[in-house]
């Protein structure tokens, strides 16, 4: 089984991390996985996205044309994947910097008001982790478990105190994510 | 083997080429292959081993030129105005017979260019590219476990024919990560000074000279032999290539790094569709593989070639096809990356015909 | 019996292919004493330029390579760099050095690189002809300043030991003539200081050899000589520009 997801935003909000912990995580667990960060050049502020694939077989394109799965961040990139999304295919969206409601209606869609809950954690930089763990909670791609193990290897040195407040970020992003389910 | 570890393509690059004997690196910053040469800032210290930023590709390539003339490992990493700067060293490294290893990760041009990953200098790395009469060793790896693995092949290579390999990448396979699993450490204790090697006469009878002059043409003629000679040992003995799915395909499509990977996707989904394609996939881009693709002439309706220029490899794939069958062609410019989907709607324009 | 003259066992037994009076046979003479003297000859690899000097392999006889025309402390430093234990020159003209290989030999000199450059400053490009070089005179008629070097259309000549010897990387810069005896022994002992330098690993070392090119200038080689004294030397002042401790 492949599973390919988006994740998109500023730069500077986590997006490459949150992809290369998702892809540290399915090598962990023995699968082929891929991380493609889009680049430019700008290094900080301008519009970062990466394609994360975990798959139990080998993986042709590492490029999600149509994404299955997006994880949004801000409003450009909503306005990028939207249109792009395949039918049935799942949007998780950080509503606080999101605007508008999603136009397609054969889509699923998960708004969190990401920015809020990661004050609530006590970090606000956690709004990457809340919409990853709610992802995996969905799709499965790996086990949260393993995402908190990555984390270990991700967050060293001075940034060790963080893995804490990313752990909780993870797991209340994936109970967000039970109850839209539940809900559903 | 080790164990597997998550690594950008560029510098899985580099470590391999540390693993593979890599004795000194020369480079010039380049986007979108930067990380290559700061992890060889890293790693090559800690070994030992020469890092040496240079004043610009012109002198990297030089400094390559000259650690290669003492029979070392050297290695030098650029981007396609980085690398169209080092041709006259190309070229002079060529006709030296000295061995180094150099990477391409190609991006959009021509000029400036972009830094997103492209195609388009295959003609420059595998028709010669700087003056005279040569060619290098040129492969393309299609995923990072690839481009590690090629790039001991790289150095060895190198070493057997005294010629210079050329590793060509683009941005995409060097930015992406994937799990890479590294052959063996080289011995590089058991590395020995060539006989051929300039690093002043010493207890050898003769005198080392090592140039790729000789003022009267019919010694020039006599030096360009020795090179077609070599080539042409090239050519029967290390062409590389990848059939996929080709035994009951209908179709073939043909394709080199990111865009052969690509294709693997396309592949998949004309599949699912009922339509029988399969893929032939040259690693060594020079030597090319001309006799598979010959062969396969027989069997296919046509040919599909799809790169990220306006169709290089595809004059090699006519050549090679000879008519036999006809050859269509979907290329992307400047950058941009086809998409598995898109690869297959250009194709079916084709069939039915 | 006394020997007074012998030909230093570093030189072939090639005759050279120089035009009469022209001085690369002393420069070469010199360099060859020096290897010679030192005992550095079978450690040595010369980089040799394109110019006239592309063939000095076949005059002294070490390994050597030739350089891409200009790349020579390039070329150098990728040698000197893996192998350290080679004692590494190169022997370049002011076309080669000055003009076309001026970033090579500029950040050679500022990593201090342990190798070491005698420059041969005839004023133009030898091999292809007499055109004007960076080091050509003002007023200086060759075959591509036909109206004699104007600074308004060609700029100044360059000064390349005084530029290098406001650097922190050569560890011994210094410019000699060849056109009469003392200037000639002087030159010797500046080369052997450059030697000096790199054998105590002290970092670049370059000596410019003032020199003269009859047959581009159009002269006999006494006039040239002449030529050197009257109008170089007072425009390319000889001495020492840069010695740092331990260069003796």
């Amino acid at each position: 089984m492949e599973k390919g997801v988006v994740i998109s935003g500023f730069g500077g909000q986590g997006v490459m991390l949150a992809g290369e912990l998702l892809a540290e995580a399915g090598k962990e667990e023995g699968k082929y996985v891929t991380f493609l960060p889009s680049y430019g050049p700008e290094m900080r502020g301008g519009t970062a996205n990466c394609h994360v694939i975990v798959s139990d077989t080998t993986i042709a394109s590492p490029i999600i044309g149509y994404p299955k799965a997006a994880i949004v961040l801000n409003l450009p990139s909503l306005d990028k994947y939207e249109p792009l999304m395949k039918k049935d295919g799942i949007i998780i969206i950080n509503k606080t910097l999101v605007p508008r409601e999603v136009k397609r209606d054969d889509v699923r869609v998960l708004q969190i008001d990401a920015q809020h809950v990661a004050e609530d954690l006590g970090n606000k930089k956690v709004v990457n982790m809340i919409l990853l763990g709610a992802y995996v909670e969905i799709e499965k791609p790996v086990k949260i478990e393993t995402l908190k193990n990555a984390l270990k290897s991700y967050l060293t040195g001075r940034k060790a105190e963080l893995i804490e407040v990313n752990e909780r970020a993870l797991e209340k992003g994936a109970e967000i994510a039970r109850d839209f389910m539940g809900v559903k | 083997m080790g164990e597997k570890l998550l690594m950008k393509g560029s510098e899985a690059i580099a470590e391999a080429a540390i693993r593979a004997g890599a004795m000194a690196f020369f480079g010039y910053p380049i986007t979108p292959q930067n990380e290559t040469p700061e992890y060889f800032s890293r790693r090559m210290p800690e070994l030992g081993r020469v890092f040496l930023q240079a004043e610009s590709e012109v002198a990297a390539i030089n400094m390559v030129y000259g650690a290669a003339c003492t029979g070392t490992r050297a290695i030098t990493t650029s981007s396609s105005p980085g690398i169209s700067l080092m041709q006259e060293g190309f070229s002079y490294i060529a006709n030296t017979n000295v061995p180094c290893v150099v990477v391409n990760a190609m991006r959009g041009g021509p000029g400036l260019g972009d830094i997103a990953p492209a195609q388009a200098d295959y003609f420059q790395a595998t028709k010669g590219g700087g003056h005279g009469d040569y060619h290098s060793i040129v492969i393309a790896p299609h995923t990072v476990q690839e481009e590690a693995d090629l790039m001991f092949d790289a150095f060895e290579l190198a070493d057997k024919y005294r010629i210079m390999v050329v590793v060509l990448v683009d941005g995409l396979l060097g930015q992406m990560m994937e799990p890479v699993e590294f052959k063996d450490w080289v011995d590089v204790k058991k590395f020995k000074t060539p006989e051929w090697a300039t690093v002043g006469q010493g207890d050898r009878a003769q005198r080392n000279i090592l140039i790729s002059f000789d003022i009267l043409a019919e010694g020039l003629e006599k030096m360009n032999l020795v090179l077609q000679n070599k080539y042409a040992k090239i050519r029967e003995n290390e062409v590389r290539f990848e059939e996929y799915k080709m035994d009951d395909a209908d179709y073939a499509i043909t394709a080199f790094g990111t865009v052969a990977r690509i294709a693997k996707t396309t592949i998949e989904l004309a599949r699912n569709e009922g339509i029988k394609i399969g893929l032939i996939r040259p690693i060594t881009l020079y030597p090319f593989p001309e006799k598979v693709i010959e062969n396969r002439a027989s069997n296919v309706k046509f040919f599909f070639d799809t790169e990220m220029n306006e169709g290089q490899m595809l004059e090699d794939v006519k050549l090679a096809v000879n008519g036999k069958k006809p050859v269509y062609f979907h290329g992307r410019l400047g950058g941009i990356v086809p998409t598995a989907e898109e690869i297959l709607d250009e194709f079916k324009k084709h069939l039915g015909g | 019996m006394k020997t007074i003259y012998k030909v230093p066992s570093a030189i072939t037994s090639r005759d050279t292919t120089y035009c009469p009076g022209c001085t690369h046979g002393v420069a070469h003479r010199i360099v060859a004493e020096l290897l010679d003297e030192t005992g550095l000859t079978k450690k040595t690899v010369i980089v040799w330029p394109v110019g006239c000097s592309v063939f000095g392999y076949y005059f002294i006889g070490t390994d050597a390579l030739i350089a891409a025309h200009g790349r020579a402390c390039a070329m150098a430093t990728g040698i000197k760099r893996v192998h350290p234990e080679s004692f590494v020159m190169t022997y370049q003209g002011d076309g080669d050095l000055a003009s076309i290989g001026i970033a090579e030999t500029v950040h050679a000199a500022a990593r201090g690189e342990n190798i070491t450059t005698v420059f041969i400053n005839n004023g133009n490009y030898g091999m292809t002809g007499g055109q004007m070089s960076p080091t050509t005179l003002i007023g200086q008629v060759t075959t591509t300043s036909p109206y004699g070097r104007k600074p308004e259309l060609n700029g100044f000549p360059l000064h390349v030991p005084e530029m290098l010897a406001t650097m922190d990387g050569p560890a011994y810069i210094a410019r000699g003539a060849l056109d009469n005896p003392q200037h000639i022994n002087q030159a010797k002992k500046f080369i052997q200081k450059a030697f000096t330098a790199q054998q105590k690993r002290l970092g670049y070392s370059l000596v410019e050899l003032v020199s003269t090119c009859p047959t581009n200038w159009k002269m006999t080689p006494v006039e040239s000589i002449e030529r050197v004294k009257r109008e170089v030397l007072p425009i390319f002042p000889l001495g020492e520009f840069r010695a740092v401790k331990g260069v003796e």
